[in-house]
């Protein structure tokens, strides 16, 4: 039992600093697509290929001034962004990164909570993420921050309902709520892609929403908003802001792979007869190469398409997904009734 | 035990939050002036009061996101048991997907959806 204990704590704290790495080195990634989808170079002064810029950075965050405007609310402004990072972070927490290590008789899952409602538990911390962006906002007594903020409530709420239903076809095709089970359903090329391709593309677009990326990031549009609801703050509040953008953008990708391209499953790699432990290994690389490559998209859009307006972005979240995601979950069913 | 799980996933998050939030609010250095910490507004001194009244579009997409959140969370129930209630409880399911269309085709025809 205590080992068992110390080993949940291990977990626990391996995968929350695997995803701050994973979102520190992100900023890095991002830069270097970018320079590379502009034909530039990118930061390459600290460390070989700029490696030791994300540290940097993180450094230079920690030690900058702290600034807070004297009209703002004083509980709030520091809850905001704490709220962001600590929600962002809380997602990955029913994420299976793998099948079960066995080390010595004893099964050791690689997944903190297997809840049977899984994804209801990621709708209810995604749909907490609200919270910190407007009470950041808010607080900082600022227009343009309030202004930002507002905007951001409104769009990711709009965006979470498409991204609800579109989740409900698939919960209908393999009858659980468990992220573990419908992982393990996709075992051999069973991906839920090829069965709910309608209902991916209206996921992927809703993340792009609810992460605030572009083509979506009118909460912090530069050219009119100057930084939307972050424009007050400075130092590490910035860049929880900033970082929760990356952790969000790596656990919604962690989640796309686990419910659409079959977690850390690959065609014939269960077949080629490796122990249990090399398999997990295995896993766990496979689950991180299909998470990058949604990372890779993420960055790629970025730097290709313009923002939307806001009346386009409430267009396509009412008008056409919503519309779209019922119509699936009824095809889907008269398709799983007949068969 | 998957309770417990998140509870301890939830403590260990907020503890490393809450160690970089207070690193950073005493390790860095402070200075302050009263024009300083003025709210930032384009660089001229803030003009009215920030708390006011915004467009009442938001409050519409607010309302009408409400009433279809909760709407779906109750077809997760039934999207989990839906192979084992069959046609019986599909034919439920699109009477519940009528009354919620024709409430989002009311909204759409009122205008609520459109955002000027």
């Amino acid at each position: 039992m205590t080992i068992f204990i110390i080993y949940k704590v291990f977990l626990c704290s391996v995968i929350l600093i695997l995803s701050l790495l994973v979102a520190m080195y992100s900023t890095l990634i991002e830069r270097k697509v970018a320079a590379f989808l502009q034909d530039r170079i990118g930061p390459d002064r600290a460390g070989p290929f700029g490696l030791l810029q994300p540290l940097a950075d993180g450094i230079k965050l920690f030690f900058k001034e702290e600034f807070m405007p004297n009209t703002a609310d004083k509980f709030l402004y520091i809850l905001g962004p704490s709220l962001t990072m600590l929600i962002a972070l809380l997602t990955s927490a029913v994420i299976p990164w793998s099948i079960p290590v066995i080390i010595g008789g004893k099964i050791y899952p690689l997944q903190v909570a297997d809840i049977n409602i899984g994804i209801l538990y990621i709708f209810a911390i995604v749909s907490m993420g609200v919270y910190g962006i407007m009470i950041g906002g808010w607080a900082s007594n600022n227009k343009y921050a309030l202004l930002g903020a507002v905007r951001a409530s409104s769009q990711m709420i709009s965006y979470e309902l498409a991204m609800g239903l579109s989740i409900i076809s698939l919960a209908m095709m393999t009858g659980s709520l468990s992220l573990k089970d419908i992982v393990e359903q996709q075992q051999g090329f069973h991906w839920n892609i090829f069965y709910q391709p309608l209902a991916f593309l209206i996921f992927l677009v809703c993340a792009f929403a609810e992460t605030n990326r572009s083509p979506f990031d009118l909460p912090e549009c530069e050219t009119e908003l100057v930084g939307g609801y972050h424009t007050e703050y400075s130092s590490m509040k910035l860049g929880f802001y900033l970082f929760a953008e990356y952790v969000n953008m790596f656990v919604s990708g962690a989640i796309m792979a686990t419910l659409f391209f079959g977690g850390y499953h690959f065609p014939f790699v269960d077949k080629l007869g490796l122990s249990n432990n090399t398999l997990a290994v295995v896993g766990f690389f496979i689950l991180f190469t299909k998470i990058t490559f949604f990372g890779f998209l993420f960055m790629w859009i970025r730097w290709t398409l313009p923002r939307f307006r806001f009346d386009q972005l409430m267009r396509l979240g009412w008008k056409a997904l919503i519309p779209l995601a019922i119509l699936n979950i009824l095809i889907t069913g008269i398709v799983i009734l007949v068969r | 035990m998957s309770a417990e799980s998140l509870i301890l996933f939830f403590i260990v998050g907020a503890f490393l939050v809450g160690i970089a939030i207070l690193f950073s609010s005493y390790i860095p250095p402070k200075s302050t002036n009263p024009q300083k910490s003025e709210t930032y507004e384009c660089g001229i001194p803030t003009e009215g009061i920030t708390w006011l009244q915004f467009n009442v579009g938001y409050y519409l997409f607010a309302i009408v996101f409400l009433v279809f959140d909760v709407e779906t969370v109750f077809i997760f129930p039934w999207a989990r048991v839906m192979k084992t209630a069959g046609t019986k409880g599909f034919v439920e399911i699109i009477i519940f997907f009528f009354v919620l269309g024709a409430g989002l085709l009311y909204a759409w025809k009122k205008g609520a959806l459109k955002w000027e």
